[in-house]
């Protein structure tokens, strides 16, 4: 006899034991016996180890007073950051003009948030704006020398200031420097191959801080007398062109991973070299790369603290002497925790970002 | 009558001529002295064992492999390494392959209009209304604002014939279009293909579809080895064919069908 269903399933949610909080939790976390044991011991470390921090860095801190005699507390003596805050946001930049600075921070703020975010979806004039815009103003702003505004001396560049400074400066280089490298390298005319392939390994062969000392140390003996670059942009130039490498084999990487067929299915629609690159293969090996290229930028980022070497002030020297002056002696603990929170603040924004920004990019073809 | 044989001889009803050529990989011999003939309008199957070279040939044509020697002339313009000839050639000859090759990262729409406004320069309403008008005559004008990793393989390649189509091409090349793809998606991809040839478009079309030879072609070529080795009338060529390896092809071929 045959069995014919006449009535359609209708659709039910999941079962709640699988889903939501509870589901997870028994997923996860106790699935099983040695499960169970292993969850609650982890569990415990856990708190004793975050305890412990909570009340070194919050409830037996200092927070008020002036000097570190006000420091009563067993906790930390957040009294060191805080007096010496102005120094570690800004360096020696003079007090009267920091609201340069912060104006330059709301400048670029307002460009990431309309580039980044998907609020608009025509990013042609954000990017305009925060590309072409935002670092001439920038320039203008923190430099100085124009409209009035007191020069003020890169010497005086120091703190958070410098080290933002840094990052997205070569960030902001290394990006299109490293595209135009890695297409140098794949490229069929054997002059350009080899000139970016020997810059490549050249620059990957070599520690940073060869490089930086390089850039500050080495290049003004052979440079003409009274030709001198700045410091701050000699280090800047160093920083970019090394992290060009880095970027050029991880959009290397990506270039690879994309079939032969798209170029060929490009060129058979009469799309040129360019239009190819542009349009079809370089946005595909840029999306698969984005893990790479973000790990790139946070390893750089931090990367940023090798100036030290040269002379200049980035967050991590300036707080670093200021545990040597002698009215705050023994307080590098605080001093390195703080910094500490201040990268990773800004490494893990830089990961989340790339995480949700890989998802919106997913368009269903990685079955 | 005078005025068709002048123009004839003119080469204006020639839509590819392929003289004397040959190619290498290193010194691998892959096409020796290929001649072929495609007249306006003229529907060509080609077929052979794997690695006889079909694929290798019909990339020639749009200059996605190079040739050593000989002379290659699409509508007129001969291939050679003028990069501007060879864009030319390009946006006149469609091409569709194996694989389907869409652009994953942008919508059925996108991988549509993205050639003729770049290249042809047409207007982004203009190339839109074209895309949707192809996209309703492949049969899924529905998918258009679709990923093409959200479709079946079937509808893949029939957006990649429509994305061709865009171009409004004169010479339509397949490799293989079908032979990706799950049994019951063949067929809508070969009824496509079929109405196109009713329409008079000029096809070299690499298959093993035999029942689409039969239907569709004016003339079928067997490859092997890098060698055109017959060309005859479907008819001709099915019913009496001439050489042992033709002949040992066939049978292998309608044996697996
Ligand atoms: N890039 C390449 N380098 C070297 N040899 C190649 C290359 N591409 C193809 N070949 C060789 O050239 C020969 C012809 O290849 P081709 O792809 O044209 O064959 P085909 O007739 O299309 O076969 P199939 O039916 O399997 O697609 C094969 O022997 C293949 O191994
Ligand atoms: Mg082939």
């Amino acid at each position: 006899m045959a069995i014919v269903k006449t009535e359609r399933h209708p659709d039910l949610p999941p079962p709640t034991s699988q889903t939501g909080v509870i589901g997870w939790m028994r997923e996860n976390l106790f699935s099983s016996p040695l499960n169970i044991v292993l969850t609650l011991v982890a569990g415990y470390v856990s708190w004793v180890a975050l305890s412990s921090l909570i009340s070194y860095a919050f409830i037996d801190a200092n927070f008020a007073g002036t000097t570190r005699e006000d420091c009563t507390g067993s906790g930390a003596c957040w009294v060191f950051i805080k007096m010496r805050f102005g120094q570690i946001m800004y360096g020696f930049y003079p007090e009267e003009e920091r609201w340069r600075v912060d104006v330059g921070y709301v400048l670029v703020a307002i460009g990431l948030f309309f580039v980044l975010s998907d609020v608009v979806k025509d990013k042609k004039w954000p990017a305009i704006y925060l590309f072409g815009f935002v670092p001439v103003a920038c320039y203008i702003l923190f430099s100085g020398g124009y409209f009035g505004l007191e020069h003020v001396e890169t010497a005086q560049w120091g703190g958070l200031f410098l080290t933002l400074v840094l990052a997205s400066v070569s960030i902001f280089v290394s990006l299109p420097l490293g595209i135009v490298l890695a297409l140098g390298r794949r490229s069929s005319m054997p002059v350009v191959r080899m000139i970016c392939v020997g810059f490549i390994e050249f620059v990957r062969g070599v520690p940073l801080i060869t490089v930086l000392f390089m850039a500050s140390v080495m290049l003004p003996l052979f440079l003409p007398e009274g030709v001198n670059f700045d410091k701050l942009v000699r280090a800047l130039v160093g920083m970019s062109l090394f992290a060009s490498a880095y970027m050029a084999e991880v959009v290397r990487g990506g270039l690879q991973a994309i079939p032969k067929g798209q170029m060929e299915a490009a060129k058979s629609l009469g799309l040129g070299y360019w239009q190819a690159m542009g349009f079809i293969i370089l946005p595909q090996a840029l999306k698969i790369s984005i893990p790479s290229i973000v790990n790139t930028f946070i390893g750089l980022f931090k990367d940023t603290t090798l100036v030290l070497i040269i002379g200049l002030l980035d967050l991590l020297s300036i707080v670093k002497s200021g545990t040597t002056d002698k009215e705050w002696i023994g307080m590098a603990q605080e001093g390195y925790i703080f910094v500490a929170a201040v990268f990773f603040v800004f490494c893990f924004g830089m990961s989340r970002y790339s995480i949700w920004l890989e998802n919106k990019l997913h368009t269903g073809h990685k079955r | 009558m005078s005025d068709a044989a002048m123009t004839k001889q003119a080469g204006m009803d020639v839509a590819i001529q392929i003289i004397g050529m040959h190619k290498w990989y290193g010194d691998f011999h892959v096409l020796k002295d290929i001649n072929l003939t495609v007249e306006r309008g003229e529907r060509i199957v080609v077929c052979g064992p794997s690695g006889s070279g079909k694929s290798t040939m019909i990339r020639c044509i749009n200059r996605l492999e190079e040739h050593q020697q000989g002379q290659i002339i699409v509508d007129g313009i001969e291939l050679t390494n003028d990069v501007k000839k060879i864009d030319e050639i390009r946006r006149e000859v469609g091409m569709v392959f194996q694989h389907f090759n869409l652009f994953p990262h942008l919508t059925v729409l996108k991988n549509c209009t993205l050639a003729p406004i770049w290249v042809r320069k047409t207007p982004k309403k203009e190339a839109e209304a074209t895309a949707m008008k192809f996209l309703e005559r492949v049969k899924i004008p529905e998918q258009a604002m679709k990923y093409p990793g959200q479709l079946s393989g079937g509808q893949q390649q029939r957006v990649a014939i429509a994305r061709s189509l865009c171009m409004n091409p004169r010479i339509m090349l397949f490799d293989e279009p079908t032979s990706a793809l799950d049994p019951e998606m063949i067929s809508e991809v070969l009824d496509t293909m079929i109405s196109l040839a009713e329409e008079g478009m000029t096809m070299i079309c690499v298959t093993h579809e035999m029942g689409f030879a039969k239907t569709v072609a004016d003339r079928v070529i067997f490859m092997d080895a890098g060698e055109i080795i017959e060309q005859a009338p479907p008819a001709e060529f099915f019913e009496n064919p001439q050489s042992d390896r033709t002949k040992l092809f066939l049978s292998q071929i309608l044996h697996n069908a």
